[in-house]
């Protein structure tokens, strides 16, 4: 009896050693699930690029080709992505051209000069901005964005930009008398990603060591100076991550753009008309289309969205990555 | 001679006017900048407030919505479908986001840390529509149909990176004081894991969980190709009928997750585009409850974090 008790606990304890206390099963979990995140993430591209393959191999490369007369046209299982490419690149970079100065203007003011007691609060408020739902966005864009910002807006840009040779062919009015436009969508993307520009470039202007500050002082710079030729130049690169973060999620904003940007297909190039987008074809046609080479095109324009905000976020880590690695581990005065 | 000095020094004086004209009116540019984009956020609150209040009232919070064209009735199909798929989201999400979270604060280094911290990056740029498709292929074409289980995989998904990075930054501010004694009275590693580390940081990690459900709860991209919408969807009459039908616990259980579900997003965005003018004020109402909960469960978990992070750097 004694002598069984003690075998069966030294069994016991072999098998303790063996899997070191449970250390071993638990770094099997724990690496398991790190390595079916890193799956799930292939996995998403993986799926997109097999269940679109219908659409992939029957229209190629000319799926994405520019063309004036675009063709999409679920009755004869036709389709052309170039103008919910061009709705999409358009209204994102006109979003990033408004979004930058505000942005950078933000940091700046937030990282060099805004009082500690007030800093607290405005960092909030700003990504507060961030955490409102698209589509509570999208709500007061219909409502109130649109009639009482948007359409005046666009009146004036059509009468004065609109005039103006090659640049006013981006700017041909008339803009549709609900507001509803590409002009509309790039300024509700503005509001949107402004939180991510400001956010990043704030942490970018908070890494840049403190002698950098006094050395331009203390050659005699004002306090503008000092951030316009010393700190920009030194972030550069982290800006321009932030940048691209920000453009990343303007291209893969969904639910705002859709109800804002008209959903209309057409070739025009202006501003201010009706246009579409990426994201919004996919939001409105998916659960609604029938033939399985629709849902293939719908799901290829998916793919691509997916490819871009990969290449994106690749690039931008790499950005900020490098303005962490040149800033020396030097405490910020 | 004298007179070139004379013009030097006036050139001088007159530039560094130039010069501090110049600094006043670019820094003042900065915080006019700051204020211009607060505008928006309080624009939206406020009319979020006014219009949603007006229609706020008891039968919006416990009624079905009515047909089309009916004033009165409510959203409770949408209200309910939210908490199934939010809950089923975080019911995904947060075990294998915890654990993955610990491997990226314990081994940060080695290469499959690096290939977590960069998948996470990514899947947290990946839009959510994108993400939404992704469940489509995965759920909804195995399943047959749209249902609340599919919604709640997209949601997982969206909700998983949040979670690993705050819970790993949670677990990163625990002293390592505490670790090191708690593996030197002789505790194995997954002890100290569970029930030293993660107890420290838990009101932390919890903190997490919240903004990141309060993010999915406001998605509405990934629900368009997965929970569809259903504005007959009511819990207690599923239960109802399925408890005369004797079925059992878990029959009905699943017949709930297993059907298309409302949820308040997707209901907003239909009746803000619905002609109909009583079903642009539930929209407005629908905004209020939406926005309300986004914004407590954000300046609350802001505050939260704030305050236990400076405790423990301190």
């Amino acid at each position: 009896m004694q002598k069984n008790r003690s075998s069966s606990r030294s069994q016991l304890g072999s098998l303790q050693r063996l899997f070191q206390h449970g250390d071993r099963p638990w770094q099997g979990v724990i690496i398991l699930v790190s390595a079916l995140v890193i799956i799930l993430m292939i996995t998403i591209g993986g799926m997109l690029w097999v269940q679109s393959a219908g659409a992939r191999v029957k229209f190629g490369w000319s799926f994405l080709a520019p063309t004036a007369n675009p063709n999409w046209d679920p009755v004869n299982d036709n389709f052309q992505a170039w103008p919910f490419l061009f709705g999409t690149l358009l209204t994102s970079i006109f979003a990033i051209l408004f979004a930058l100065p505000i942005g950078l203007g933000i940091a700046i003011f937030l990282a060099e000069l805004c009082p500690a007691w007030l800093r607290t609060p405005l960092t909030w408020m700003v990504e507060l901005l961030a955490a409102i739902p698209s589509v509570i966005y999208g709500l007061w864009g219909i409502f109130i964005f649109l009639p009482k910002v948007v359409a005046p807006v666009g009146v004036f840009l059509g009468d004065t930009l609109g005039k103006v040779p090659l640049l006013g062919a981006l700017f041909t009015g008339p803009i549709p008398a609900s507001g509803a436009s590409r002009l509309a969508a790039s300024l509700i993307l503005t509001i949107m990603i402004i939180p991510t520009i400001a956010a990043v470039s704030r942490d970018v202007f908070m890494a840049i060591p403190g002698s950098q500050r006094e050395a331009a002082k203390a050659l005699g710079a004002t306090e503008w100076e000092t951030i316009w030729q010393v700190l920009i130049p030194y972030g550069r690169s982290g800006i321009l991550g932030a940048v691209i973060l920000g453009l990343g999620r303007a291209l893969g904003e969904t639910m705002a753009v859709t109800m804002v940007i008209g959903n209309s297909i057409q070739g025009g190039v202006s501003l201010l008309e009706a246009g579409y987008s990426m994201a919004s074809i996919i939001a409105n046609e998916f659960a609604e289309a029938v033939s399985p080479l629709h849902t293939a095109a719908l799901l290829e324009i998916g793919l691509i969205l997916f490819i871009i905000t990969l290449l994106l976020n690749i690039v931008a880590r790499f950005l900020v990555w490098q303005v962490a690695r040149q800033t020396p581990q030097e405490a910020r005065v | 001679m004298s007179h070139f000095a004379e013009l030097m020094e006036r050139n001088r004086v007159s530039r560094g006017r130039q010069r501090k004209a110049a600094n006043t009116a670019m820094l003042s540019l900065t915080g006019v900048l700051t204020a211009l984009a607060l505008v928006p956020l309080f624009w939206i609150i406020a009319y979020v407030v006014i219009r949603g209040g007006k229609n706020i009232n008891l039968d919006f919070f416990i009624h079905l919505p009515r047909p089309l064209g009916m004033a009165g009735g409510g959203v409770l199909s949408a209200i309910e479908g939210t908490l199934v798929v939010t809950f089923l989201a975080a019911l995904f999400a947060i075990p294998p986001g915890v654990l993955a979270a610990f491997y990226a604060a314990r081994y940060p280094n080695t290469p499959l840390g690096v290939a977590l911290r960069f998948s996470t990056d990514v899947l947290s740029g990946v839009p959510s529509i994108v993400v939404g498709l992704f469940a489509y292929a995965v759920m909804v074409v195995p399943m047959g149909h749209y249902s609340g289980l599919a919604g709640g995989v997209a949601l997982a998904v969206i909700m998983l990176p949040t979670i690993i990075r705050t819970t790993e930054e949670m677990l990163k501010l625990v002293p390592a004081t505490l670790r090191e004694a708690s593996l030197g009275l002789g505790a194995p590693e997954w002890k100290t894991s569970l029930s030293v580390l993660f107890p420290a940081a838990s009101s932390g990690i919890v903190t997490g969980f919240l903004l990141a459900l309060a993010r999915a709860a406001g998605e509405t991209a990934p629900l368009l190709m997965t929970t569809l919408g259903n504005e007959r969807f009511d819990i207690g009459q599923i239960f109802r009928a399925g408890v005369q039908g004797h079925k059992s616990f878990f029959t009905i259980l699943w017949s709930i997750v297993n059907q298309p579900v409302d949820s308040l997003p997707l209901a907003l965005w239909k009746y803000a585009q619905q002609p109909y003018p009583e079903r642009v004020q539930q929209a407005w109402a629908v905004a209020l409850v939406l926005m309300l909960f986004v914004l407590i469960v954000n300046v609350s978990a802001r505050v939260w974090i704030q305050n236990r992070t400076r405790r423990m750097k301190g």
